[in-house]
C-alpha cells in the first residue's frame, strides 16, 4: 500500500481525473477552453484540498481497478435481476441471514469499497465492520476484522463468504497492494 | 426506430423501479426491505437515465452526457444510505423475523 506519489503536484492522480471529468461532464462540451479550465481545477483542487483529507491508498493497478469496475457493473445488472426476481416470488420462502465476512483488507478504502460493493451484488447488504475503532487508519497488525452483511436468500453461507472474498476482496487487494 | 429504444428503455426502467418499491412494501421485515430500494431501483435508474440521454441527444443539438453523472451519484449514494439504514437499525435492536439466520453474528453493544 502507498500513500504518496511519485509527483509532488499530483497528490491524488483518481480525484484528479473524477474532478476533470465531471467538470466535463457538468458542462456537457469538450471544446478546448473547457478543457483547459478542467485540467487546472484538477490540478489545483487536490493541492488546495491536501491539508484537508486523510492520505488514501493510491490505485497501483490501474487496468485491473478497471477490469475490476467492468465487473461490477456486470454483477450489477445480474443482481438486479435476480433481487427482482426475489422479490416477485413468494416471500415465505425466502431465508434470510446474518453473515460474518473476515476481511483481510486492513485500510478504511478498501473496505469501504468492499462494503460499497457487497451492498450493490446480489442479494447482500452490508451493515457493520466489527470490531470498530476510531483509529481506522492505523490499520497495520491490529486484530482481525469482520464485515457484518444482510442477506436475502442465505443458501450456503460458505459458498457465499468464498464467492465475495474470491470475487470482490481479492482484485481490491492486489489493486491497492496491501 | 429512436422511439422504439426510448419506449423499451423506459418500460424496463419504470418495472425494475416499480418491483423494488413492491418489494419494499412486501417483505417481512426491515432488514429484508432493504434489499429492494437498494438494488432493483439502481438498475431502473440507469435504464430510465439511458432513456433520457438517447432522447435529448437526438432531438436536440449535441450529445447529452449529463445523466452518466446522475447515475454515478446514484451509485455512490445507494450503498452510503442502505449502510446508515441498516446501522442504525440494528442499533435500535429492530426485530428480524424468527426464521433469520445468525442473528448471532450481530453484536449491538458497540
Amino acid at each position: 500500500m502507498r500513500l504518496e506519489t511519485r509527483f509532488k503536484w499530483l497528490p491524488a492522480p483518481i480525484l484528479s481525473i473524477l474532478l476533470f471529468l465531471v467538470w466535463l461532464l457538468l458542462n456537457n462540451s469538450v471544446s478546448a477552453g473547457h478543457i483547459v479550465l478542467a485540467v487546472i481545477l484538477a490540478i489545483v483542487i487536490p493541492l488546495a484540498t491536501g491539508p484537508f483529507r486523510t492520505k488514501q491508498p493510491l490505485v497501483i493497478k490501474p487496468i485491473l481497478a478497471l477490469r475490476h469496475l467492468l465487473l461490477v457493473l456486470y454483477d450489477i445488472i445480474t443482481a438486479n435481476v435476480q433481487v427482482a426476481i426475489l422479490i416477485l416470488g413468494p416471500s415465505k420462502k425466502l431465508t434470510p441471514g446474518f453473515i460474518k465476512v473476515p476481511l483481510d483488507l486492513t485500510h478504511s478504502m478498501p473496505i469501504t469499497i468492499l462494503a460499497s460493493t457487497v451492498s450493490l451484488t446480489p442479494g447482500t447488504v452490508s451493515a457493520e465492520v466489527y470490531p470498530w475503532s476510531e483509529s481506522f487508519t492505523e490499520g497495520e497488525g491490529c486484530e482481525q476484522r469482520f464485515l457484518l452483511i444482510h442477506v436475502l436468500d442465505l443458501k450456503d453461507e460458505q459458498a457465499l463468504i468464498n464467492t465475495i472474498k474470491q470475487r470482490y476482496e481479492t482484485p481490491l487487494k492486489e489493486i491497492f497492494q496491501c | 426506430m429512436t422511439e422504439w429504444i426510448i419506449s423499451i428503455l423506459l418500460l424496463i426502467g419504470g418495472t425494475f423501479v416499480l418491483v423494488g418499491s413492491i418489494g419494499l412494501v412486501k417483505m417481512p421485515d426491515f432488514f429484508m426491505r432493504l434489499h429492494g430500494p437498494t438494488k432493483a431501483t439502481t438498475l431502473g435508474m440507469a435504464a430510465l437515465l439511458t432513456a433520457a440521454m438517447i432522447f435529448f441527444s437526438t432531438t436536440q443539438a449535441g450529445v447529452s452526457v449529463k445523466e452518466i453523472l446522475i447515475s454515478l451519484f446514484l451509485l455512490l449514494t445507494a450503498p452510503i444510505s442502505a449502510y446508515m439504514m441498516i446501522k442504525s437499525a440494528i442499533h435500535h435492536k429492530l426485530d428480524s423475523i424468527d426464521r433469520t439466520q445468525g442473528k448471532n453474528n450481530v453484536e449491538d453493544e458497540v
